[in-house]
C-alpha cells in the first residue's frame, strides 16, 4: 500500500478512487485532524496559530509570505510522507485566495522536485472521459501495487 | 489566543456520499444505523458522517460501500461532526467545504460510469482505456486582437 498524495488535496473523488483501488490517499483532513486534536492554543477565529508559520520554514523560505508558510505547515508532513502523486490539472474548485494559489504553486514544485510518479489529469466532463480518468487512475495505482477493495 | 482542548482526540470521521438512482441517503442511514454498534452517525442531505475509532469506522464505511459500489464515495473529514468552527449552526450559510463537494458530486455521474465500465477490463484493456484527456486550448491572444480589430475596421 502505497501513500498517494491527492490534489486538490480535500478531493472527494480522488481520495475514493486512491483508497478504493488499495492505497492510502493523503488529503488535507488528515492534517487538519492532527492539528485539531492536538491540545495546545488556539487562536479564534483563526485556526492557524503563531507557531504553525514557523513549522512550514522546513518546506518554505523565510521571505514566503506568513500565510504560505502556515499553509505549508499543513500540508508539509504529508508532502514528506507522499509516495506517489495524483494532481488535477485546472481544478476550478481548487480556486481561492491568493495564499491559498501560492501554496498550490508551491505544493506542486514540490511534489516535482521530490521525483516521486506523478499522474496529472484533468476532471471528466463526458461519460467516455470518465472512463479514461478511472482507467487512469487505477492503472497508475496498480503499478504502484496494492489490492482492490 | 486562549488554551484549547480538543474532543474526540483518536477518532477518525469519514463522509459516505450517495449519487445514484437505487440508493437514497435515507437507505445509508439506516444501513449506517444497523451496523453501527456504538460508533456515531450523523445523518445529512448527501449521506453520513461516521465517527469513531479507525477500525470501527472502517468496518463501517466498507459495509456501506457495498451497497452501492459505484454510486458511493467516501473521503476522510478533519473536524468532527458538529464542531464549532465548521459546523453551519454556528456559522449560518453553507459550511466551509461543501462547495468542493458540490463542485465535485456533479461529476459523481461519469466516475460512476467509468468505474462500472473498468471494473471487468484486465490490464491491457486498462492501458488502452487509460487515454489522455484533451481540452481545446484557450482563445490565442493574437488571434484574440485581431478579431477585436477586424471588428473596429
Amino acid at each position: 500500500m502505497a501513500k498517494v498524495f491527492i490534489y486538490p488535496a480535500t478531493s472527494l473523488m480522488l481520495s475514493d478512487l486512491v483508497a478504493r483501488f488499495g492505497h492510502e490517499p493523503l488529503g488535507s483532513a488528515l492534517s487538519i485532524r492532527d492539528h485539531i486534536q492536538t491540545p495546545g492554543f488556539d487562536s479564534p477565529p483563526l485556526q492557524i496559530t503563531p507557531e504553525d508559520p514557523k513549522k512550514g520554514l522546513r518546506w518554505a523560505a523565510v521571505e514566503v509570505p506568513s500565510g504560505v508558510r502556515g499553509r505549508m505547515s499543513i500540508y508539509g508532513p504529508l508532502l514528506d510522507a507522499a509516495e506517489a502523486a495524483i494532481i488535477v490539472d485546472d481544478a476550478e474548485f481548487a480556486f481561492g485566495c491568493m495564499g491559498c494559489a501560492r501554496t498550490n504553486e508551491l505544493l506542486i514544485f514540490r511534489l516535482k522536485q521530490k521525483g516521486i510518479p506523478i499522474l496529472n489529469l484533468v476532471y471528466p466532463k463526458t461519460q467516455d472521459e470518465g472512463v479514461a480518468f478511472v482507467a487512469s487512475i487505477k492503472s497508475f495505482l496498480k503499478e504502484l501495487g496494492g489490492d482492490e477493495q | 489566543m486562549k488554551e484549547y482542548t480538543p474532543e474526540y482526540v483518536g477518532s477518525v470521521t469519514k463522509y459516505v456520499f450517495v449519487d445514484s438512482p437505487n440508493t437514497t441517503p435515507q437507505d445509508i442511514a439506516i444501513a449506517a444505523y444497523e451496523v453501527a454498534m456504538g460508533v456515531m452517525i450523523k445523518e445529512t442531505c448527501f449521506g453520513v458522517q461516521v465517527t469513531g475509532t479507525p477500525d470501527e469506522v472502517t468496518r463501517v464505511v466498507d459495509a456501506l460501500r457495498k451497497l452501492d459500489p459505484y454510486h458511493i464515495f467516501i473521503k476522510d473529514r478533519g473536524f468532527p461532526p458538529g464542531d464549532q468552527r465548521r459546523c453551519r449552526a454556528n456559522l449560518g450559510g453553507a459550511r466551509p467545504g461543501y462547495l468542493g463537494h458540490e463542485y465535485e458530486i456533479s461529476l459523481a455521474r461519469f466516475i460512476s460510469y467509468g468505474l462500472r465500465e473498468t471494473d471487468t477490463m484486465n490490464d491491457n484493456d486498462l492501458l488502452k482505456a487509460a487515454v489522455p484527456i484533451r481540452r481545446a486550448s484557450p482563445l490565442d491572444i493574437d488571434d484574440l486582437l485581431s478579431i477585436i480589430e477586424t471588428e473596429e475596421a
